[in-house]
């Protein structure tokens, strides 16, 4: 892939995301289409599309609630994503789960849990099962500075590298967990300062740059793959947003949204793809009236995704009933 | 030449690993040493560290790696060291494990193996019979064979279901019980409870170690006169209603039966579930004999005084003929 072809996949997944998020959370929750919770990954999207890019067919990846870039990559259309948030048939889970709980196992993307550190020993335990099985596949695990907090973190990443497994672990360090604040969540300064205790590489990676996250997943895969061990990437961002749609983040200092949306990660990368020649203003104009395009048509198709049948309620408890 | 609960549990697990590449025991002590209760002595040597996974001191890790390696395609089976410790994979088995199918079609094909019980001198972390915080979780099955024949069968149709399966193997039962068992590859279906002992003046109905301890009551009523029948539920989900309620009719009288604290307890779905579907036959009220709402205590006299036992089943059912 030529530079110019991996900056045009880079911008068109972190402003289809963006524009996918944005008409959920400003549209659509507002209007009362969406009734449940939304989780969007406004500022942070660099991460999700300069990870998932790297990543091979065989690579099983466990986004979290902040990653829908990791779906569209992998194919998931956004009507499909749009029909997920709206409660519909025509959703990933069929209305069986909400917002980002979603995972499809024939495209290698495992669904989170709420308590999403639980998802790291599982992604751990994937890793034992793609060795076991022979396949030289990586585990991308995907999870917040929240999430470092709990004990099934700490579990699951002291038996991934007790194991020497093949896992990258992905931190979007947006620097609240909800309301609480990173000094509030843990006494050392870094995410990747816990790397050490489990005699784990860890590389602190600016995350609203999108090809520096490209290129230090690349180094992360390549240590995991050649059977080294897990590799921990910490990659510092902001969460732009509340926790929520419903949380409108009066506890963030404002002087933060500032400084930080002047590090937006798409902007900066625009300015960068024009600086370094991989495309001109007119073809990013265009990239972005195409993405307003899909997502109309996502918004479409979800709109007209029946709701779930109530006679389905008792369906697939089980594998026989 | 006759097996014991133990070595059944074990010939169960080494018979489905010979069959299926693909299954693999991960636990705490598993490997070299054999586990705690040496049910997998012998296994690392024959099937090595690959497919005999030591892990730390780590119920998450060890529960969620198995739900991991069962989305992968993978038949995992995790031992809990003591089903006690199954607290601290707990989010693993309800949140995670349970759930995967019905939210986003993904199964689970886990073992979960846990030693229950009392009568062992264990104390309140070494004793408990936790099987009810798993049976009111959909998406989870729960089997608790009182046999050498059942645990056989129950742990090979568990390694071959495709939905998570918690298995409850009781202590106190491992090396006190023995019987002949048919060479050759067998199965015990899950959700199918079994008439332990035939009758037509009374229910029994329990799971577990208690099967025994009904045994024994049933014996020693029938000196009395009284011909009871003891109902196995082999496995607590999915539950066996129609056995128990079956056996009602027939009995019109119903004892229940279990090793676990009382209040929500089996007992009280079963009593529930008999009262919607077969209230008519009965000529009695519904009992039960449990163990009282306490932690399970260490010293033998409380331990004794804790558990059910023969004497008080038989005199709970001397009360219910009166009645």
């Amino acid at each position: 892939m030529s530079a110019a072809e991996l900056a045009h996949n880079c911008l068109y997944y972190m402003l289809l995301m963006r524009k996918v998020e944005d008409r959920i959370e400003r549209k659509l929750y507002r209007q009362g289409k969406i009734v449940g919770g939304v989780y969007v990954g406004r500022g942070q999207e660099a991460i999700p599309v300069g990870t998932a890019l790297v990543a091979e067919p065989g690579d099983v990846l466990f986004p979290s609630h902040r990653d829908m870039a990791v779906f569209l990559i992998r194919g998931v259309t956004p009507g499909r994503i749009l029909a997920q948030y709206m409660g519909r048939a025509g959703g990933v889970t069929g209305g069986r789960d909400a917002n980002m709980h979603m995972g499809d196992l024939n495209l290698n993307i495992v669904s989170i849990i709420s308590a999403l550190a639980a998802t790291v020993p599982v992604a751990a335990g994937a890793a034992l099962a793609l060795r076991y099985q022979g396949s030289n596949g990586v585990v991308f695990s995907y999870f917040g500075e929240g999430s470092t907090s709990r004990g099934d973190w700490h579990e699951g990443v002291n038996f991934a590298t007790v194991q020497k497994l093949p896992v990258v672990f992905i931190c979007n360090n947006n620097q609240y967990a909800y309301s609480t604040p990173l000094e509030l969540q843990m006494a050392c300064a870094n995410v990747a300062d816990r790397g050490p205790a489990y005699n784990m590489p860890a590389e602190i990676v600016d995350g609203n740059d999108v090809l520096a996250v490209y290129e230090a997943t690349r180094r992360a895969v390549a240590h995991a793959r050649a059977g080294n061990g897990p590799y921990l990437l910490e990659c510092k961002t902001f969460r732009m947003t509340g926790h929520s749609a419903h949380d409108a983040a009066h506890y963030v200092p404002k002087d933060l949204f500032e400084d930080w949306g002047k590090l937006d990660p798409i902007t900066r990368f625009e300015a960068r793809i024009l600086i370094e020649g991989w495309g001109t203003q007119a073809e990013i104009d265009e990239l972005h009236a195409a993405v307003h395009r899909e997502v109309d048509e996502g918004v479409a198709w979800a709109e007209q995704s029946p709701y779930p049948d109530p006679a389905t309620l008792l369906d697939g408890v089980y594998e026989s009933c | 030449m006759s097996t014991t609960y133990l070595e059944a549990i074990r010939e169960g697990l080494w018979e489905e690993m010979e069959r299926d590449p693909n299954v693999f025991l991960i636990g705490e002590d598993i490997g070299a040493y054999g586990g705690a209760f040496k049910v997998t002595a012998g296994f690392f040597e024959r099937f090595g560290a690959r497919r005999v996974v030591d892990t730390p001191i780590s119920e998450a890790a060890i529960v969620g790696a198995a739900i991991g390696a069962a989305l992968m395609g993978l038949r995992p089976v995790a031992e809990m060291q003591f089903a006690d410790f199954i607290t601290c994979g707990f989010d693993q088995v309800v949140n995670f494990a349970a759930k995967c199918r019905y939210r986003w079609n993904a199964g689970v094909p886990m073992v979960v193996r846990a030693p229950s019980g009392g009568g062992v001198h264990g104390g309140p972390f070494h004793s408990q019979n936790p099987e009810m915080w798993f049976v009111r979780i959909p998406g989870l099955k729960v089997v608790a064979p009182a046999t050498a024949y059942d645990a056989k069968g129950l742990i090979k149709s568990a390694i071959r279901d495709n939905d998570p399966v918690l298995f409850f193997e009781h202590k106190a039962l491992y090396r006190r019980i023995k019987e002949n068992l048919p060479s050759g590859d067998y199965t015990v279906p899950i959700g199918q409870a079994k008439v332990a002992r035939e009758g037509k003046d009374l229910t029994i109905v329990t799971y577990g170690a208690m099967v025994w301890v009904a045994l024994e009551a049933a014996a020693t009523l029938a000196d009395e006169g009284a011909s009871v029948e003891v109902v196995d539920l082999r496995t607590l989900l999915p539950l066996d209603r129609e056995t128990v309620c079956a056996s009602v009719r027939k009995t019109s009288k119903v004892l229940l039966l279990h090793e676990d604290t009382r209040t929500g307890g089996m007992a009280g779905e079963l009593a529930a579930s008999i009262t919607e579907s077969v209230f008519e036959y009965l000529d009695g009220p519904i009992v039960r004999v449990t163990a009282p709402d306490t932690p399970i205590p260490y010293s033998p006299p409380l331990e004794d005084a804790f558990l059910p036992n023969a004497e008080k089943v038989v005199e709970k059912a001397r009360w219910l003929f009166r009645y």
